[in-house]
């Protein structure tokens, strides 16, 4: 199929559609709104189902009652309407139902901001709402990747019969790029989810779709039966990028999203430079990339770690837990909305190459030095 | 003479209701309304396609008491969940079963919102005037000077407003819809409620419109007295606040 010049949103809501998410549950939110108007004028066509409900609350739960229908199910909104969500995303992560969600994320907290952020890091990764449960997120860093994984989404949501969360910086929401759908697309059958769907009981015992267990040996089962099922995805599910990794590098970047696009482009002008500069870019931020990361931090020669991301600092903690000291990590950040320019990644880079120990964005292992000498450990930041 | 007569069964446990001893206490309603869900869902030949959406509050075990699919909902989302679900599969009946705390509290936004789409839905909005599960706090739909552990002293409207009446404040919105109230604290209150919910069910079996019943319901646990004086209790107070009525009907073409 040939490529169309589409903005983020609508081609993310395109890619649903495609993927047979023919059931679509919203509330207005900038900067993801255009996938609802896009949706509202697609639905129909395709027959599916959209309904712009009263709040993000009303969202989530119309998307788990959806869910138990056994079809493929979708909701977009922007971090407030997100963080409304959790409640519906803990029920329905335990109560074990495929869903996408994405998160076309701005700056926070509170009302904070409607321009670009990658602060939902934590929220997306580390639970959000309550209980023991993670959501596998996929993290795309162009037009094209967000709408391959948006069609990829779903299968693995029925796969491992957990939410799925897309997140997004404003930028993949609002920019456009050329896309291309693939011809041949997975878009689920019902027929496979009779085994655990709300049917109704013909020709069968009644069945329960249901996140309590009053029993504390039930609900610790229940626990165990998640957790090994974040263990298989830990196995099978881990996605990543190297870009211009070689023994030649005397830095590693981690960057994900669209900000690890902008590391490309100051990694390809450093590079004129004769300065060499690899990046690690985690697509799947649920399960993170531990291993390979850290392979590959043990077998370069690389001197230092740098962390950039539009945030004051939320993945740099996994890959402070994956580096485990090993080298220095530093870390980078604009945050509030603000997206860097790659002038200033070049700038950060081309600092810490030169007096990489004196850095200003003190690593884990100086800061802790730091910390033992003045007796605060805070991490300092470029915004400070 | 021996006769031969044939035995008649007249009266035995809907299909729609399994065989589980329910946990209600003793003189408690909700175990009464489950049973004229359950005979609707039965008489309408509805079980092998219902989905019930159980709330958050005494009830919440309801899906063990019945024979069809449950799914179990957040405090107050119900309506919500069931909002998702028929969109998808209108060729389903669902319903939802809730308590006061949980519909006209925390899950006031959905139901309201929920009424105003006109989902074609089945509520059975359970009126007990307190919190039930949590150990009997002040409800939105407590009355007037009614002593709760979290108003000892009884109501005070002052300070919490006036008692919350649901089906009137559905009425009010314009989107047809089935509303009405009753009591099941006797037996002829009884055969009326059952009435009431059999007609909701069918408006959504027709596909018709949204579909409400307000059930006044005891609860002599926490109302701290004996079953008896519950129901007695029930018709002196809850009576003049909450009158019996049919608020709201769709016009079809039966003329109702
Ligand atoms: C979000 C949330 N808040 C509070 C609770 C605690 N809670 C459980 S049941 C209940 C009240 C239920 O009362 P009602 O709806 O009147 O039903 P009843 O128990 O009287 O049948 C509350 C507040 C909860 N489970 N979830
Ligand atoms: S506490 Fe009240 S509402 Fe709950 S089961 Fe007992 S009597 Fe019924």
């Amino acid at each position: 199929m040939a490529k169309i010049l589409m903005k983020g949103n609508e081609a993310i809501g395109e890619a649903a559609i495609r993927a047979g998410a023919t059931n679509y549950f919203c509330y207005p939110i900038t900067p993801q709104t255009e996938v609802a108007e896009y949706l509202a004028r697609r639905m129909p066509e395709v027959g599916g189902v959209f309904l712009q409900a009263e709040s993000e609350v009303a969202v989530g739960n119309m998307l788990f009652g959806a869910a138990a229908t056994g079809r493929r199910v979708f909701t977009t909104s922007s971090s407030p309407g997100i963080s409304l969500m959790q409640e519906a995303i803990s029920y329905i992560a335990g109560a074990q139902l495929p869903c996408v969600l994405l998160n076309i994320m701005r700056g926070g907290p509170g009302l904070g901001g409607i321009l670009p952020a990658q602060s939902d890091y934590f929220q997306a990764t580390k639970g959000g709402g309550h209980g023991d449960y993670r959501l596998m997120v996929l993290a795309p860093s162009s037009i094209q990747e967000a709408v391959d994984l948006t069609m990829d989404a779903f299968p693995l949501a029925e796969k491992y019969r957990n939410p799925v969360m897309i997140i997004g910086d404003g930028m993949i929401g609002q920019m456009m790029e050329p896309v291309e759908f693939p011809d041949e697309v997975d878009k689920g059958d019902p027929a496979t989810n009779e085994g655990w769907a709300a049917t109704g009981a013909r020709d069968r015992k009644p069945r329960v779709i249901k996140s309590l267990y009053l029993d504390p040996y039930k609900l610790e089962e229940n626990s165990y039966v998640l957790h090994e099922k974040y263990e298989q995805m830990k196995q099978h599910e881990v996605r990543y990028e190297r870009y211009k990794i070689s023994a030649k590098n005397d830095l590693l970047i981690v960057s994900y999203g669209t900000m690890a696009r902008i590391c490309q482009t100051a990694i390809d002008e450093l590079e004129q430079e004769g300065v060499s500069v690899g990046l690690f870019r985690p697509i799947t931020l649920f399960p993170y990339p531990e291993k390979e990361l850290r392979k590959e931090i043990e077998a370069r020669n690389v001197k230092n770690v740098l962390v950039v991301e539009m945030s004051c600092g939320q993945m740099l903690e996994d890959v402070e837990r994956v580096v485990q000291g090993v080298k220095p990590v530093t870390f980078f950040g604009r945050t509030g909305g603000i997206v860097p320019s790659p002038e200033e990644a070049k700038e950060q880079i081309k600092n810490m190459i030169k007096k990489p120990t004196r850095a200003k964005k003190a690593s884990k292992a100086t800061a802790k030095k730091q910390a033992a000498k003045k007796k605060s450990s805070k991490r300092q930041r470029k915004d400070a | 003479m021996h006769t031969e007569q044939a035995t008649k069964t007249i009266f035995q446990r809907p299909e729609s209701l399994s065989e589980t001893v329910t946990h209600y206490c003793p003189g408690c309603t909700h175990g009464i309304i489950h049973r004229l869900v359950a005979e609707s869902l039965d008489e309408l030949g509805l079980r092998e396609q219902a989905v019930g959406v159980a709330p958050v509050g005494c009830s919440v075990l309801i899906y063990n008491y019945f024979n069809t699919d449950f799914l179990e909902a957040p405090h107050g989302r119900a309506p919500a969940l069931a909002t998702g679900f028929k969109r998808i599969r209108p060729d389903m009946t669902v319903f939802t079963y809730q308590g006061d705390g949980d519909l006209a509290s925390i899950g006031m936004g959905e139901i309201v919102h929920a009424a105003n789409r006109g989902e074609k839905i089945t509520v059975i909005f359970v009126n007990n005037a307190i919190y039930g599960m949590t150990g009997g706090q002040m409800a939105p739909t407590t009355l007037e000077g009614q002593i709760t552990t979290t108003c000892p002293h009884g109501r005070d409207t002052t300070q919490t407003g006036q008692p919350i009446r649901v089906a009137e404040l559905l009425s009010t919105l314009a989107t047809p819809a089935y509303i009405e109230r009753v009591s099941v604290h006797s037996p002829m209150h009884i055969i009326h409620a059952k009435k009431a919910i059999r007609q909701a069910f069918t408006y959504q079996k027709d596909s018709v419109c949204f579909s409400l019943v307000e059930v006044l319901s005891t609860c002599p646990t926490n109302w701290g007295i004996t079953p008896t004086e519950a129901t007695k209790w029930l018709e002196e107070n809850m009576f003049g606040y909450y009158p019996l009525k049919r608020f709201k009907q769709p016009m079809t073409e039966e003329g109702a």
